[in-house]
């Protein structure tokens, strides 16, 4: 998978410091993101992945150090296009009024379509293909608000997918679904990511998630990136005792009991 | 008593999808209803008007076609003179609060906000108040400093909850809704202490509160038309903005919306079409409340149907409520529109416990 990425990175975070007020959440963090891969980030609590996240796809500006989309600073990179480039599947959200779930999917084409006149045929062909895709074809009439919190996290998983960006991030994406929809996920993301190309970066709270589907896993802790490499390196028992402080026997690691 | 409530559900699922799936239907017959509004409008009254001399006088004056029907001279200013501006001052300011209701409910995501909500009204009225109590009479073409000082009262309200209640950040929207209440409270309390001193003017302080569109004219109509569908127009053109904040500001700014950019731009357009329809009409409630809540439930939340079906229905609305006040004796239309929408508000809101959800 190295040997055809080419030189520039996806997405590259150099030197990254982010901070609210006073507080430090990520502090000097390094990561670089080769097109087409596909990683996990894990860590404890408050280790900073959602901040790291989020300054990586430019909504959170940086207190110091840089993050390059493309080789080009993401600060440079007009909305539109880092709506184009990057999908981020949104936290499940309350919606204020009804709404039919294949018009919140189509919300995913408005970095796509024409601001006035709405959505083309190619976009509606675009919903549809996500909502087929995620499996929520019966759920495209309902109203989003009926739904359970696990299937409006499809719903969601289903907006990003319909922005067809070349990288798609996610954040904690199976927080609410029982373990059938955690795999059918998991599957989606080896999916688009092997036969797609899409870059997949996903902030996961289940090791044993992360070491299954993701050939690599980055481990967080205090603001510092501790881990990077393939699950059997980063997930080894020792570091799961160091880094998460709970015994490694609980975590039944595919890869750990290697 | 489960397959009962299921087979109501199936009927009520079916018609409303039956509506849903057709927005051009209930765009259409929500023109109807403008026309008919239009031609009971100038017909009804004092002295009755046919359909037929209404369209008469309207060609002739507005295009110099005679459409073959003759009118009489005293009917030719009543129609165009006195009942026609007026219907079409109705019909402008109930597009005006219909839009900016929907927009504000949209932006704020809050089913409750309706056009007066970031203090818009409280400012207008102190505005009002004070063009009333000044010992000045200044009159610039039709506009009084009453039109003048509400107008610009309402603009200022929204500015400073804007300002105050800032943009951006964790818990935004509360904090903008809080400051709309907090602003709105103490301009209310000013516009007490103006109506305890106002002595013999309060009855007029109160005629504005009411709201009434007895003093419409050409000219107020003239003057305040561009602004309102100049602002309707540009809130339309950026209805997929307002669609994507549905989803809340982290998901929008994902999607390539500017949020703060646009919020400020979508409550500025809002405020100004509020603004310019309080200043010539006064405070008239639940149009902007009500009309968007009951398009959203026939078409669906997508703005580029909800906004311009909206400012129809909302003008057919106005114009109906504003006959019905004047063939009973020209009540404020305010008392009208609060009369009958609140009832029918409650009703919506007792369906929307029976699973149609708002």
């Amino acid at each position: 998978m190295t040997a055809i990425a080419s030189a520039i990175p996806a997405i590259a975070a150099k030197a990254l410091t982010v901070g609210y007020a006073g507080r430090t959440v990520i502090d000097g963090a390094e990561l670089s993101v080769a097109p087409g891969e596909r990683l996990a980030l894990v860590g404890p609590n408050g280790a900073g992945k959602s901040s790291l996240l989020r300054a990586m796809t430019g909504v959170l500006a940086p207190r110091a150090g840089t993050v390059e989309l493309l080789g080009e600073p993401v600060e440079h990179v007009p909305r539109k296009q880092l709506a184009r480039t990057i999908a981020v599947v949104p936290e499940v959200a309350d919606l204020p009024f009804a709404m039919p779930v294949a018009e919140v999917v189509a919300l995913g084409r408005l970095p796509h379509e024409p601001p006035i006149t709405g959505l083309r045929p190619t976009d509606v062909a675009a919903v549809d293909g996500a909502i087929e895709r995620i499996g929520i074809t019966h759920l495209r009439r309902r109203d989003m608000r009926e739904l359970s919190m696990g299937e409006r996290q499809l719903v969601f998983i289903a907006v990003a997918v319909a922005q067809a960006a070349p990288i798609l991030v996610l954040d904690e994406p199976t927080t609410h679904l029982d373990i059938r929809h955690q795999v059918d996920v998991m599957e989606l993301l080896v999916d688009l990511n092997e036969r797609d190309g899409t870059t997949v970066i996903a902030v996961l709270h289940d090791l044993a998630l992360a070491a299954h589907f993701f050939p690599r896993v980055v481990v967080l802790a205090a603001g510092r990136v501790v881990g990077d490499g393939t699950p059997g390196e980063t997930l080894r028992a020792d570091r799961i005792r160091e880094v998460f402080g709970v015994d490694p026997a609980l975590v039944r690691l595919p890869v750990g009991a290697a | 008593m489960a397959a009962g409530a299921l087979s109501r559900d199936v009927e009520a699922g079916g018609l409303a999808a039956w509506v849903r799936a057709r927005p051009l239907v209930v765009g259409a017959v929500a023109v109807a209803a403008l026309l008919l509004t239009l031609v009971l409008g100038v017909g009804l009254g004092s002295v009755r008007v046919a359909p037929a001399e209404t369209f008469a006088v309207i060609f002739s004056r507005l295009f110099g076609i005679d459409i073959g029907v003759t009118v009489s001279p005293a009917t030719d200013v009543i129609v165009w003179d006195l009942r026609l501006p007026r219907v079409l001052t109705a019909m402008l300011i109930g597009c005006a609060l219909a839009v900016a209701g929907a927009t504000f409910q949209g932006l704020l995501r809050n089913p409750l906000a309706d056009p007066y909500v970031l203090g818009t009204a409280s400012g207008a009225a102190v505005g009002a108040a004070i063009a009333v109590l000044l010992p000045v009479q200044l009159v610039v073409v039709e506009f009084g400093l009453l039109h003048g000082l509400a107008f610009v009262g309402a603009l200022a309200s929204a500015w400073l909850v804007f300002r105050l209640g800032g943009t951006g950040g964790a818990g935004g929207l509360t904090r903008l809704l809080l400051t709309g209440y907090a602003v709105g409270s103490v301009l209310a309390a000013v516009l007490t202490m103006a109506m305890y001193v106002s002595g013999v003017e309060l009855r007029q302080i109160f005629s504005f509160l009411l709201g009434g569109l007895g003093g419409s004219s050409w000219v107020r109509l003239v003057v305040a038309a561009p602004l309102i569908i100049g602002s309707s127009v540009l809130i339309m053109a950026r209805g997929r903005s307002l669609d994507g904040m549905l989803l809340g500001d982290a998901a929008a700014g994902h999607l390539g919306i500017d949020v703060s950019r646009e919020r400020g731009v979508l409550l500025a357009l809002a405020s100004m079409a509020t603004a310019a329809a309080v200043a010539i009409s006064g405070l008239i409630g639940f149009v902007g409340l009500v009309v968007p809540h009951v398009v959203r439930l026939l078409v669906g939340p997508a703005a580029h149907r909800v906004l311009p079906i909206s400012a129809i229905a909302g003008a057919a609305l106005l114009s109906a409520a504003d006959l019905g006040a004047r063939l009973v004796g020209d009540v404020p239309v305010g008392v009208v529109m609060a009369l009958l929408g609140a009832p029918f508000f409650l009703f919506l809101l007792h369906r929307s416990r029976s699973g149609y959800e708002l």
